[in-house]
């Protein structure tokens, strides 16, 4: 199969699946993922990052800021597993995971996400019986509906 | 320091209607047939209503109920944010508002057609934007799903169980088996019922969820001083807080340093700050209970024990009639009625009366809680 297909097949029964709409704060976080690295807001003035994005530092008050470039490395620090009643497009995936990872770089940053047995993969592709707290995962990157490209995590030791 | 709203007021009246999956009437008539009842019930004239509160997510507005029921003129009227976590609120600022002579005669009242209504989280317009772009691409659709995730991390860091889960579930349908006007009035729930129930996200199964409701209910606020002479024995406001945590964000409370200390922390040190008792003196509690989980978190927020130790709190039937703290004797959200925690407070109002369907013998002081995990509020209420 080529890479292609595969593509293709990983977006094929995933229409429906929400497209984040991001807010004028959140923007960039979408823009540097489609270039395939993982950035988080941080204050240009005292460097402390923030998550979720915002105007302005919570520590310094400073508006200057900047996107931080992280390893894209992380653990899993929770997860759940939902069942119906869901939309319609997540309820044809259930049981499905839902993973929050707390990044290796900026503990205080926990990101909502899939893990996922490849980047384009299903997102009911990983046995929610193998996820554990504590496991580490890597982002990897995915184009959902709208052009828009958000991280998934596929275990570092599968 | 000036005035203070410790026992400045007190709640003179309750009503509500019947609790069920499907009522035929509207919101709106729903609403003013609990606020007509709860007037009645302290036997005070709508014409005195000079005061509303309400959830923001309330769609009566003071406007239709006040020409309904035939208010006077209204002098005072608020609005609470965040759902369930603006319940105690709602009495809180209406206590407020008496206390310092804005109004005489408060009605505070929630009126919610969730049982046949659509389930808010299935309109995806209106919770798209932040912190939705975060959260529900990824399929963390509904709240159980995002109390879910803190409660796998409970369960991880303490050592709690789905049994400590199922004490709660079991407390609260154990009194609503004694309360008629609950959902669950007949239908009792057993360890092997919960353990093979369907999930919903797990950990978290149907039986830790909360109940989804037709129904209204309402209370009336006044002055102590006119409450001791209203119908029945005065329930008094002894204190009220409001919490929003530093660097908190809602359900999704996942980007701080310690996400499973939430707004009950907060709201906890304001009210005991302010009250002449503490904890170990609350003979009854009712705390919300959208989900199981928020029991122990709450029972730790608001002081019953300490960090980690809520699971543990309700072995033993702690939570039972004659336990260390009868929990929800209404049967709570999960078994009585998910009207965004406002039976909490009318039952609070019922056990300090002497009037519970599962009374706790002698009960003089209750906590009553709002929604955990969102922006909370609380009241101790004594009689």
């Amino acid at each position: 199969m080529t890479q292609t297909d595969e593509r293709r097949e990983g977006q094929e029964g995933q229409e429906g699946l929400l497209a984040p709409v991001p807010d004028d704060d959140g923007a960039p976080f979408f823009t540097y993922a489609a270039r395939g690295e993982l950035r988080v807001q941080a204050c240009a003035d005292c460097r402390e990052p923030r998550f979720p994005p915002r105007p302005c530092c919570p520590h310094c008050q400073s508006f200057a800021s900047e996107w931080i470039r992280t390893s894209g490395r992380g653990r899993i620090w929770s997860y759940v597993v939902p069942h119906p009643p869901l939309l319609p497009a997540y309820a044809a995936r259930a049981p499905y995971n839902v993973i929050l990872v707390e990044l290796a770089d900026a503990p205080r940053v926990r990101l909502v996400g899939n893990l996922v047995a490849a980047a384009d993969a299903a997102l009911d592709s990983v046995d929610p019986a193998r996820i554990r707290i504590n496991a580490p995962v890597k982002a990897v990157f995915h184009e959902v509906a709208g052009g828009i490209t958000v991280p998934r995590w596929v275990l570092e030791r599968p | 320091m000036g005035a203070t709203l410790k026992d400045a007021t007190a709640i003179a009246g309750i009503g509500q209607t019947p609790f069920a999956k499907r009522l035929p009437e509207s919101e709106k008539t729903l609403a003013c047939r609990a606020i007509l009842a709860a007037l009645d019930d302290a036997g005070i004239a709508p014409s005195e209503v000079d005061a509303f509160a309400s959830y923001t997510m309330e769609e009566t507005d003071e406007v239709e109920v006040a020409k309904a029921i035939g208010a006077g003129d209204v002098t005072f009227f608020s609005k609470v944010g965040y759902g369930g976590g603006g319940s105690c609120a709602t009495v809180a600022h209406l206590a407020a508002a008496i206390a310092t002579g804005q109004a005489s005669v408060g009605v505070a009242w929630r009126s919610r057609k969730r049982g046949s209504g659509p389930r808010p989280w299935t309109d995806t317009r209106v919770q798209l934007p932040t912190p939705a772009q975060w959260t529900r691409p990824y399929g963390l659709l509904r709240p159980a799903d995002e109390i879910g995730m803190l409660a796998r991390r409970y369960m991880h860091e303490y050592g709690a169980t789905r049994d400590h889960f199922f004490n709660v579930a079991l407390a609260c349908r154990n009194r609503a088996n004694q309360n008629p006007a609950a959902m669950m009035y007949e239908r009792p729930l057993t360890r092997e019922m919960y353990m093979t129930a369907r999930w919903i996200s797990e950990p978290l199964c149907l039986f830790d969820n909360c109940l989804e409701t037709d129904g209204a209910l309402a209370c009336v606020v006044v002055s102590a001083q006119r409450a001791r002479d209203c119908r029945r024995r005065p329930v008094y406001v002894h204190s009220a807080a409001q919490g929003l945590p530093a660097q908190h964000h809602g359900m999704v409370n996942y980007w701080n340093d310690d996400p499973l200390t939430g707004p009950a922390w907060t709201a906890a040190r304001q009210l005991w700050k302010s009250a002449d008792f503490g904890p170990q003196d609350v003979d009854v509690a009712q705390i919300y209970d959208a989900f199981t989980p928020l029991i122990p978190l709450s029972l730790e927020g608001y002081g019953f024990c300490a960090r980690g130790e809520g699971a543990a709190f309700t072995e033993g039937g702690a939570l039972e009639i004659g336990g260390r703290l009868p929990l929800n004797t209404g049967g709570g959200g999960l078994s009585e009625a998910y009207v965004h925690g406002f039976n909490l407070i009318t039952e609070g109002v019922r056990q300090l009366r002497g009037t519970g369907t599962a009374q706790v013998p002698g009960a003089a002081t209750c906590l009553v809680t709002a929604g955990e995990g969102v922006p909370t509020s609380a009241l101790l209420l004594r009689n």
